[in-house]
């Protein structure tokens, strides 16, 4: 293992390959802010350059530069703007947005590059370690796990549900699962819920929801009751993190990085599902008093996400370096360069070709590194996007929300949808209505609804829930998730009351 | 009626709208085959639409009592707000969205962020014009000749 860590650092410490890994970052950076691109569409974009340089090494140097800039992107426009351009960084605006308006853009950028960088490092290190033997697990998981795995997920919400809000944090989930099944489900085929509109035959667009959820009714918010988007005094004040808080987030960037490797191993599952999940996991073991603190600017809401949804993505690269299969969107974008680069991944892999394995291993070291050395100094001026005055600022965020949707489907329709869901979910903020979790019933309804049917199908009935028991263990580690923190509010005020009486 | 319990009332209708069309639309234009399915396209649409209705009805009837908090923006008071601007700028919006293939990317564009400035109180012409032309420009190039999206940017009429 050592000779081979060698051989790739050799590879990847040379002075072009360093350029490489520098200008990929730069691109996927400042690509990835624009919503609607996220790293899956940026790395397409970067194939034809890949290719053409011939070297698998560089190419795949330059690949992972571009995605781990892509998603440090993603995460800016999210924390700023509270625009997530990508479902991955969804739940950074949970706590990143908030910790934005409260003045301290800068130390929520910081925290989301040093998670990122710790979740990526830490999950190249598992998957140095652990990629031969995972690969096995991976194959354990079947439909019933999955779609348990994403019952789990949804149990995100309930850190949205505020006190005695509970059924309205459920209505929105619900909500957002009956969006998810208007269009064509992959395994009918039948068009369903679209009264008979043409648009809507390929369901809702994603980008469009979470501009319409998020970025539409703050930016109408900023326009009825004018703030500074700054804090109080307009500076950018604690762009560093106290050594206090440093110590805060340690235990969550370590437990958040193991999770979101794990997690994202699974093919399919992904760093959505391992941003939502880690934010949830943390939620529920902190301690009571910082669990109030999430959703409103608390930084363990914010590095969570971050750890595990970049950690994941480094264990999605476990079952395509091992054995093939690429489990996401990008990972199936990188296995068609490696192929185009006369590279085949799978088992033989590490025996035919080790110093490829090695190179994209040391490849991830190094762009995470690089980025996090690009990015700190950069952080200030990013974050003087707020310092932009509000009349130009305004109008240049509903246009980021209105390019995001239209890049996407190329559908001017789409953008009247926008519109039209950026009114509803303004008046659901209005009636204190949580908007979380539609958007999250919506990126998992989908994937919910396929895994629920083809277990049907496979065990011709529910009889998969008890048969299988780590499904029936994920299903009631969901319904645990659920009802502890409203019972823990329960016995909380049942003992504040007797507290009262006996006084 | 407080507006949540209005809200909901409107999503009651949604889902019975929506219940409606699973339980009693859906089935019958299935195909003979798909019926010895354990699980129809219809199955999950229908629990949602009986989960979503009991939800709704929980809050419309008033069983949760949520507690007041002190809100941003009161609801109740909303033209005390800026609520013309706020109008004015989704008006802006849906004229975007209706104007972007006829009259071309660049053209809406500069004009979108122009009078979004305009909207918001700014009046130094120049500067916005300028700023609305940068923008529309560097933005157009970015996606079109960068990374190869296609983005019509003059009117039809000049052939764009």
């Amino acid at each position: 293992m050592l000779e081979g860590l060698l051989t790739g650092l050799q590879t990847a410490l040379s002075l072009q390959n360093l350029l490489m890994v520098i200008a990929g970052c730069l691109i996927g950076t400042f690509i990835g802010m624009l919503p609607g691109l996220g790293p899956m569409s940026i790395i397409a974009i970067m194939i034809p350059v890949a290719i053409s340089m011939g070297d698998p090494s560089a190419a795949l140097i330059l690949l992972a530069g571009v995605y781990y800039g892509a998603i440090f992107g993603g995460s800016t426009s999210s924390i700023l703007l509270n625009a997530p351009g990508v479902a991955g960084t969804v739940a950074s605006s949970f706590d990143g947005y908030p910790m934005a308006r409260n003045g301290q853009a800068g130390k929520a950028l910081t925290i989301a590059a040093i998670a990122s960088f710790a979740g990526g490092t830490l999950g190249a290190v598992l998957l140095m370690v652990f990629a031969p033997a995972l690969s096995s697990v991976a194959l354990l998981f079947h439909s019933p796990e999955y779609f348990a795995l994403m019952v789990v997920g949804l149990s995100a919400i309930a850190a949205f549900a505020g006190t005695g809000q509970v059924t309205k944090a459920i209505l929105m989930t619900v909500l957002g699962l009956i969006m998810a099944t208007v269009g064509e489900g992959a395994l009918f085929n039948l068009p369903r819920f679209t009264m008979g509109i043409m648009d809507l035959q390929s369901g809702f667009g994603f980008i469009t929801l979470a501009m319409a959820m998020f970025a539409l009714p703050e930016a109408l918010f900023l326009v009825l009751k004018p703030k500074d988007l700054q804090g109080d005094n307009g500076e950018i004040k604690d762009l560093r993190i106290s050594r206090q808080e440093a110590r805060a987030i340690a235990p969550v960037i370590g437990r958040q990085s193991v999770q979101g490797f794990f997690i994202g191993v699974l093919p399919g599952a992904g760093a959505t599902i391992a941003s939502f999940l880690g934010y949830a996991v943390e939620r529920n073991i902190a301690p009571k008093h910082e669990q109030d603190e999430f959703g409103k600017g608390s930084i363990k809401g914010l590095a969570a996400p971050e750890t595990a949804n970049n950690a994941a993505c480094t264990g999605s690269f476990v079952p395509l370096l091992t054995l093939g299969i690429p489990g996401s969107g990008t990972t199936a974008i990188l296995l068609g360069a490696l192929i185009a680069l006369n590279v085949t991944p799978g088992p033989r892999l590490m025996v035919d070709e080790p110093q490829i394995f090695w190179a994209v291993i040391m490849s991830m070291f190094i762009g995470n590194l690089v980025l996090l050395i690009l990015n700190l100094p950069l952080i200030p001026y990013i974050a003087k996007v707020l310092a932009v005055p509000r009349n130009y600022l305004i109008p240049f965020i509903l246009f980021f929300t209105l390019m995001g949707a239209y890049i996407g489907q190329n559908n001017a329709t789409e953008l009247l949808i926008l519109v039209g869901f950026g009114i509803a979910a303004t008046a659901l903020k209005f009636a204190d209505y949580p908007l979380a979790p539609l958007l999250i019933g919506f990126i998992l309804g989908g994937m919910m609804e396929d895994n629920f049917a083809r277990s049907m199908q496979l065990y011709d009935g529910v009889s998969f829930i008890w048969s299988r028991p780590m499904t029936l263990g994920l299903l009631i580690l969901a319904a645990v998730l659920v009802l502890l923190p409203s019972y823990r509010a329960r016995r909380a005020k049942a003992r504040a009351a007797g507290v009262a009486e006996g006084d | 009626m407080a507006l949540d319990r209005w809200i909901a009332l409107m999503l009651l209708g949604v889902c019975m709208v929506y219940g409606y069309t699973a339980w009693f639309t859906m089935d019958s234009s299935l195909a003979p085959f798909m019926q010895r399915n354990p699980i129809w396209p219809s199955t999950f649409p229908k629990v949602l639409s009986i989960i979503g209705m009991a939800c709704a009805l929980f809050i419309l009837l008033g069983f949760e009592q949520a507690e007041e908090k002190e809100k941003d923006i009161d609801y109740r008071r909303l033209w005390e707000y800026h609520l013309g601007q706020a109008v004015m700028l989704l008006a802006l919006m849906v004229a975007y969205a209706l104007c972007l293939r006829p009259l071309g990317f660049l053209g809406s564009t500069t004009a979108f962020l122009f009078l979004g400035a305009f909207i918001l109180g700014e009046r130094k012409y120049v500067t916005m014009l300028i700023i609305a032309l940068i923008a529309a420009g560097s933005i157009w190039y970015l996606v079109q000749e960068v990374l190869g999206i296609y983005m019509r940017p003059f009117p039809g009429f000049i052939g764009g």
